[in-house]
Order: C-alpha cells, then structure tokens, then sequence
C-alpha cells in the first residue's frame, strides 16, 4: 500500500528460493487449492445450468442489493473518509487524538458484535432508532449502515498519510496567485489525494460486497429486497444445493478478482503519479 | 517569485492559505464528531451498557460460565496457532518481493490480497469442499478417523485463510522503502543471510511486523462468517467467541451475549491502544532515520 | 525487546498447550479407573436447546445407574437444514434430532450415513414427541387475530422464518397451506393467492425459527409470530405473560420432529448402543414428562391427558396431507417452487 519510491531491487541478497518457494507453497496451499475446489465443484454444471443458477430472479435481485448498498456504503465511506482526514490532520480539536484512535475500531470488532450492537442502537425502539422517523433496521438502509461502518477505517487510512505528506508552501502559492480556497482544494489538493481515496475506496467496496457477520443481524433477509448474495449461498448450502452456492461463488470470486486487480492498478497509478513528482 | 513579505504578511498568507473561514472550520468538526458517535461510539457504548445491565453479578456468570470460558479458550488457540504461521510467511513474501525482481510478481501480490476480498462465506466453503464428507479427502478423513472439518483445525485453517494476506500487506511497503543497501553492506563484511536478517532487516521492520501482527490478531479472534461454516456449533468444544455470543444471543440470554461481546470490545480496543503504540514507534524510527 | 518478545510469546505457548496436556492427564486416569466415558453428539434444531440440556442429564444419571458408565452429551442447535447439511459434511452426529423427517431423509442420501427406511426404526414415525404451529400476538390482542384469515389482512404484519433454510417455517408455511385449501375447496389458485398474500405481510423473514422470535420479542416488531408451540410458551416464560399471549387457530399441522441414529458413524465410534438406548430414553416416562415441561406434545397419551390444560384440542393434519416430505419439499420448497412464485411473480 505503499506511495514511497521502490528501491531498487538487488540480487546479490541470499534467500529468494527459499522464500519465494515458501510463500508459493503456503499460498498454493491455504489459499489456491481450496479456492480452486470452487471452480472444481462448478464444473459438474452444465453451462446452461450455471447460467440458470446465477441469473435467477432472487439471485439477480441479491446482487442488485450487494453491489447497491457495497457502492452506496463506499460512496459514503468516500465522502466522509475524506472528511474525517481532512479535520483530523488541519483542525485542532478536543478529543481529536481520542477519536483519531476509533477509527480502527471497525476493523477490531467482531463483525458479528458490529450487527447486534448496531441493530439494537438502530432498531425502531432502539436508542437511536426511535427518533428517527424512517425504519432503517431490516432496510436497505440498515444493511449499508452496517457496511458503512465495516468499512470505515479504510478511505480514512489511506488519504490521511497523503494529506500529512502535502506540503503546505503550494497551497500558500495558490493563495498568492489569487486562488480561492476552494479553488486551491480543487486544483492543488485533491488531485493529490485522488489515487489513494480511489484505492480505499475499492477497498471498502471489496469488502463490503463478501460482508456477512454484521449484516445477517440487521438486514431481514427478505427475499427480492433485503436478502444479499453470501446469505443466498448459505441458504443453497442449508438446501444441500452445493453446486448452486459454489456457482454463486464462482461469479462472487470472479468479481472480487476484477476488484483487486483494479486496486493494484490503481496504487501503482498513484506510485508512478508520486515518482513523477 | 521573489516577492518580500513582512512577518505579518507571512503569518496572513499562512493563515488564510492552508486554512478555512471558522464557520467551515467548526461545521466540518462537528459533522465528522458527530458523525464518528453515531457510527463507532455508540455502538461500543451500548454493548457495555447491555453488559452491565443487570450488575456485576450477571456480568461475571456470564463469562465465567464453563462453555464462555471453552470459548475463550479456543479462540486463544486458534489465534496463537494461525497469527504466528501467518507472520512466518508475511515475512517471507516481503522478502522476497521486495528484495528481487521476478516475472509475475504483481500476479503474486494480488493473489496475496485475494483472501481479503473474498467473502468469509465462501472462504469456509472450500474448506468444506476439500476436507467435508463429500469433499475430495472426506473419505480417506472419515476412514482414518481424523477430524478437520467441525473440529478445531478447520476452525483454525478458515481462520488462517481469512486473515492470511495481514503481515505481508503490512510489511511490504515499510521493507519496500527501506531498500536493501544495509543489508547489502552487512553481506558485504561477511554476516550470513540470516545473521543479515536477524540483525539488519528485523529490527527494522519490528513495528511494522508487530502492527501487522495485531491487526491479524485482532481479525483472527473476531472471524464470524467463516468459521460459522466450518464449526459445526458444538457446544464447549467448537465454539468460538463470536459464535458463542450469537448462541446465547440467540437463547434469550442478551446480557450474557453482550457480556461476552464486551469482553471483545475490551480486546478490541486494546489492540487499538497496542496499534497506536506500535504506530508512533514506526514514526520516530522513521523520523531518526530521516 | 525481541527476546523479551519470544519469552513472552514462547510462555503462552507453553500454558496454551500445558492446560491441553493436563487434561489428557486427567481423562487418562479416569479412563483407567472405570468404564470408559462415552461421548455422544446430539445435532438438533434451535428450539431444542431448553429440553435437551434436561433430558441429556436425566439420561446420563440414567446410564449411570444401570451400566456404571459415564455418558456425556455433547449439544450442537442451529437451523434444521443447516445442521442436515453439517452432518452430510462430516460432523460426527451419534444422534441427529432435527425438525422435520425431510432433513433426515436428505442426510440418507448422502454417504450412506443412514438406511433410506431409518424413519421405521422407532415408534410412532421415530417422533417421541409432536408439536404443531401457533400464534404469538402481544397482550390483549391488539389486532383481533383469531384465525388464519386475519393474517392476510392488509394492516398486519407478520413474522415467521424463510421456509428455506428453517424447518420450522416449512411447518408453518403448510399449515397456512392446510386452511387455505380447506377453506377454498381445494382450488389451488386461490389457495396459493392466500398463501402468497399472508407471505407479502411478512415484514421480516429470518433465517431460523429462534431468529425470528427473537426479532418478534425483542426487537418489538410485527404483530403476529407464526411459532412452534413449544417456542411460543417458552416465550411467555422468558417474557412474562402479561406481555404476549397464545392463539390457537382453528386448523394446523401436526408437526413431527423426529430422530434417528446416524449409523455409518456409530459404528465407527462404537457407540451403538448407547445412542439407541438414548433415544428409546426419549420413550419413557421420564423423557415424555420431560418433552410435555418443555412444551412438546408427547406422544404418550397419559401423559398427554395430564397436560390437556396446557395443549389445548386442535384439528391437526400431518404431513400426509401433502403425501409426505419429499413431495412436499418439491411442490413447494425447492427452487421455482410455490414458495418462491410468491416472491418472483409478485409486482
């Protein structure tokens, strides 16, 4: 996750064999082989009969709902990750450092605490939920809620190091140049902070999409509405439909794959952008 | 741009340069305060709040109780087990990523970060797929009587896997950085590749690897969805901590479940106080360095 | 620092693993003194909990006192197919106790885990004890729910958990099933128009029958839960009886969670008989008291009169109404079923 300069790599260092061939064999081992099972067990279907598990109607309507509320909670994450960096490395306020430290929080947390707890603030008697007007637990709303906060570290975390980093002389330029501050922020800062709030923004998105633990809790689980694509694939496995949920993985892995390569591109956009500089 | 300002001028043009009017200044701070409560203080709030809800007493039998305490137990196990096999191979990966030039090499980082998008659903599936009755080795497993899947190693692979790409994201970037011209020099006056590690690389990278460690800690003890799949809910015997807190949530028994969910958060914001730490320690270094 | 570190960790290690062996230690004498202890696991569904942890103690004094032998009942709950599905996967069931006769039937027919006749095994369809399906409505009845037919009525919202993954919600969905098809004469589209218009005033659809009490109970929402019988009561215990109330409606299913012995991993285990005796245990007096305390119908009529305040006399169908599980899994569970026509047909 790196924006510092690479070094240049030597071969004069012992231990590339060694390493390389542990970390293949760990890798091929913990994560290729089960995950190649997958594609394995996928493969007794038939392509029509893969295309009829994965298009079906209350399938489509899942991912219609995980892909929504993952995009909407990233949206938000992006917004306020943002923000949240923004105060906290310019303003000076009481309890800063405090709430600097609980932004972490959400990746501490057991999801599965995450869903009870937010469910029983947000619940229609709950504390927060009574005041406000609109239902959010059992919602769309109360399941982006709760992606939210899985996600939240992730934007804040990678644009505040960058927003440290920036040197404040150009923006004074800016401002001697006859800049407005917005001006300064459109043109002078955020195409600095860009490539990594992109970055953590697919990162939240990634992660938001397989969420399971804390959306369980608070979403209803109804079908067509509030029902997301991991709990379609328990809900296979509970039917003993192996090869349905398998399938139903197999386009999950497909596009988590597409993300990732997506977030490599982008970091390494943003460490050539650095390097430019 | 040589244009002379008095110190005046220079502490206007600061002011007015790198900062925002007042009003902006304070809305901004009130709305991500605010905005921070509702999402992560309240949360931690009521889960104490729930815990203690009925005294001390309940609070106590709650994790005290003998399948909380197998609970805990497990979950220490699982995560003393995973976390340190976990760092092994962080390490090895960053090494050899950010010491050589090798073909595919960005193929091998994103495979690296892939358990991180994967949904924990479907890491417990695979497990599943590979050591489950039907699975490819459920057969030779039943016949020679060994346990993985609902036992406690498939508890520990899932959890091994979902938190596997932690060290290695986090010490890639810090060993990438720092470059390899001291360890070059150590080779350089005869130290041996690991005396050059044990001597040059490690102390180092010893934040970051223990930052990385804790955040894989943190992942390993809190993992819901994936063990879920592979635990088989066995009371006293295969129940980890968040899966006991969905059971005695799940048996009307809420100030027990926060009871124990507390006992989580307490664990979680240690790790934060921990992180923090570790975290101001990689600044100095850097900063002496620099 | 780094030493200290190893030390640290290194001690942690050696506790972790020094509490493992010494227990070990412990069963090895115990194993020396007398009979070996046997273990036995009893996969079950979630409204269970409560009556096993009774039974499983009053058998294991039982087996005590007859054999000389100590037997230990490992308990796993969670959602009835969810469980089938662990025991197909390998866990390592003596006894599967699960809610409806077609989760065993599934677990039959994988891995030769059981014979396909297992359900002639026991008396009475291998179900010691029976239930049927209820509603839980808050006290003093505030939306005048009496019968099946308030349930489709535009301003109530109902709770009861998705048939696909709860065996209890199959139960349900059936017998709302049974009065629509009384009611209408056996016209299948306005029966399923009635089974589909109580389905769309289902405001929250949980995935175990425990989710969905809990989201009725606690979280306050809904105003009719369709539940077990046994879960309802347990429910007025939990919640006090000023607070929700028990309607019975004029026809219901007569809902029989069976059990049975996973024999491929008896054998293995060698626990043959004792799993059985176990589950003969559910048979006698003593289990059927045990099931009528916990809200389960026993099948042992004396037992059943002494408790007739408690059960009150309902018309019940069993699932032979439906010719059997497995057409009725088919016709209405599995995939393009009639349960999911109500969500894909629906605007």
């Amino acid at each position: 996750m790196t924006l510092a300069k690479p070094a240049r790599p030597s071969r004069s260092l012992p231990g590339f064999g060694l390493t390389l061939g542990f970390s293949l064999f760990y890798l091929s081992l913990l994560v290729l082989l089960p995950l190649s099972m997958v594609f394995l067990k996928t493969a007794g279907l038939s392509w029509e009969e893969f295309l009829g598990v994965v298009t079906d109607k209350r399938v489509v309507a899942s991912y219609k709902l995980s892909f929504g509320t993952a995009f909407l909670a990233a949206v938000i994450n992006l917004v306020f990750g943002i923000l949240i960096a923004w105060v906290f490395t310019r303003y000076r306020f009481p309890f800063r450092r405090l709430l600097d430290g609980l932004i972490d929080l959400p990746f501490a947390l057991p999801t599965a605490v995450a869903g009870i707890a937010l469910t029983t603030l947000y619940a229609e008697q709950g504390w927060i939920g009574q005041w406000i007007p609109f239902k959010i637990v059992y919602t769309p709303i109360g399941i982006t809620m709760a992606l939210v906060f899985v996600g939240l570290p992730f934007v804040v975390r990678m644009v505040q190091p960058i927003l440290q980093g920036l040197e404040r002389e150009l923006e004074e330029a800016s401002y001697m140049m006859g800049a407005t501050r917005l001006q300064t922020f459109q043109h002078i800062i955020f195409p600095e902070i860009v490539p990594a709030a992109l970055t953590g923004f697919a990162l939240t998105f990634a992660r938001a999409l397989g969420e399971y633990g804390s959306v369980v809790f608070i979403a209803g689980n109804m079908p067509m509405k509030t029902e997301i694509t991991p709990l379609i694939i328990m809900t296979k496995l509970e039917q003993y439909d192996y090869a349905g949920a398998t399938a139903i993985a197999v386009v999950m892995l497909v596009i988590s794959f597409i993300l990732l390569l997506c977030i490599n591109g982008l970091q390494w956009w943003a460490s050539r952008k650095t390097e430019e500089n | 741009m040589a244009i002379e300002l008095s110190p005046e001028q220079t502490a206007d043009v600061r002011k007015h340069a790198t900062t925002e009017p007042a009003v902006v200044r304070i809305a901004l701070i009130i709305m991500v305060t605010v905005f921070l409560i509702l999402f992560l203080l309240f949360p931690l709030i009521i889960i104490f709040t729930q815990a203690f809800s009925k005294g001390w007493q309940v609070y106590l039998a709650a994790i005290s109780d003998p399948d909380a305490l197998s609970a805990i137990k497990l979950t220490l196990i699982v995560a003393a087990i995973a976390v340190p096999l976990n760092a092994v191979f962080g390490i090895a990966a960053a090494w050899c990523i950010t010491k050589f030039r090798f073909k595919g090499k960005s193929i091998f980082i994103t495979l690296i970060d892939l358990p991180f998008a994967v949904s924990p659903v479907i890491a417990g599936l695979v497990f599943v797929l590979l050591f489950g009755g039907q699975g490819v080795f459920g057969e030779w497993l039943f016949e020679n009587d060994i346990k993985i899947i609902f036992a406690v190693p498939g508890i520990i692979l899932a959890t091994m896997f979902i938190t596997f790409p932690f060290v290695a994201r986090e010490l890639i970037p810090i060993m990438q950085a720092q470059g390899s011209s001291e360890e070059e020099a150590s080779m350089l006056l005869g130290a041996s590749g690991w005396k050059t590690f044990i001597h040059v690389t490690l102390p180092n990278i010893k934040w970051g690897l223990l930052y990385g460690i804790i955040l894989c800690n943190a992942r390993a003890i809190g993992e819901f969805g994936a063990v879920s799949v592979v635990s088989g809910h066995i009371r006293g015997l295969t129940n980890t901590m968040p899966l006991h807190i969905e059971i005695l949530y799940n048996e009307y028994q809420f100030t027990a479940s926060f009871a124990v969910a507390s006992l989580m958060s307490v664990a979680a914001i240690f790790t934060l106080v921990l992180k923090n730490f570790f975290e101001w320690k990689m600044d100095k270094g850097m900063g002496e360095k620099a | 620092m780094k030493k200290r570190f190893a030390v640290i960790w290194l001690s942690i290690l050696v506790l972790l693993t020094g509490c493992l062996g010494k227990e070990d230690a412990a069963d090895g004498t115990a194993k020396a003194e007398e009979k070996k202890e046997v273990t036995l696991l009893n996969v079950s569904y979630d409204p269970t909990r409560e009556f096993y942890e009774e039974f499983n103690e009053a058998f294991s004094e039982y087996w005590q006192d007859e054999k000389g032998q100590k037997v230990s009942i490992q308990q796993s709950h969670g959602g009835s197919g969810k469980q089938g599905r662990s025991v197909i996967d390998g866990i390592e069931a003596d006894v599967v106790t699960l809610a409806l006769a077609g989760d065993i039937d599934e677990i039959a027919k994988h891995r030769e885990l059981l014979p396909p006749d297992w359900q002639g095994k026991l008396e009475d369809n291998s179900t010691p004890y029976t239930s049927t399906i209820v509603f839980l409505v808050k006290k003093g009845n505030p939306k005048n729910i009496a019968d099946w037919d308030d349930l489709v009525k535009e301003d109530v919202s109902v709770i009861t958990p998705n048939p696909k993954t709860s065996g209890g919600a199959r139960w349900n969905y059936l017998a709302a099933w049974i009065y629509a098809q009384e009611k209408f004469n056996d016209d299948e589209n306005k029966t399923k128009q009635f089974v589909g218009d109580l389905y769309r005033n289902v405001e929250v659809l949980d995935t175990g029958a425990r989710g969905a009490t809990t989201t009725f109970v606690e979280r306050k929402i809904g105003d009719v839960l369709l539940a077990w019988e046994n879960e309802a009561f347990l429910s007025l215990d939990e919640f006090g009886e000023d607070t929700f109330e028990i309607i019975t409606p004029s026809i219901s299913i007569l809902a029989e969670p069976p059990v049975a012995v996973v024999e491929k991993i008896v054998k293995k285990k060698g626990t043959e008989e004792v799993s059985e005796e176990y589950l003969k245990y559910l048979y006698t007096d003593i289990g059927q008291e045990l099931a009528a305390k916990h809200y389960y119908r026993p099948r042992n009529e004396a037992i059943l009169k002494k408790y007739s305040g408690q059960f009150p006399e309902m018309k019940l169908e069993t699932i032979e109404y439906f010719d059997g599980w497995a057409k009725a899994q088919q016709e209405h569970f599995a995939d393009g079923g009639t349960f999911d026509e109500i969500y894909t047909d629906s605007p």
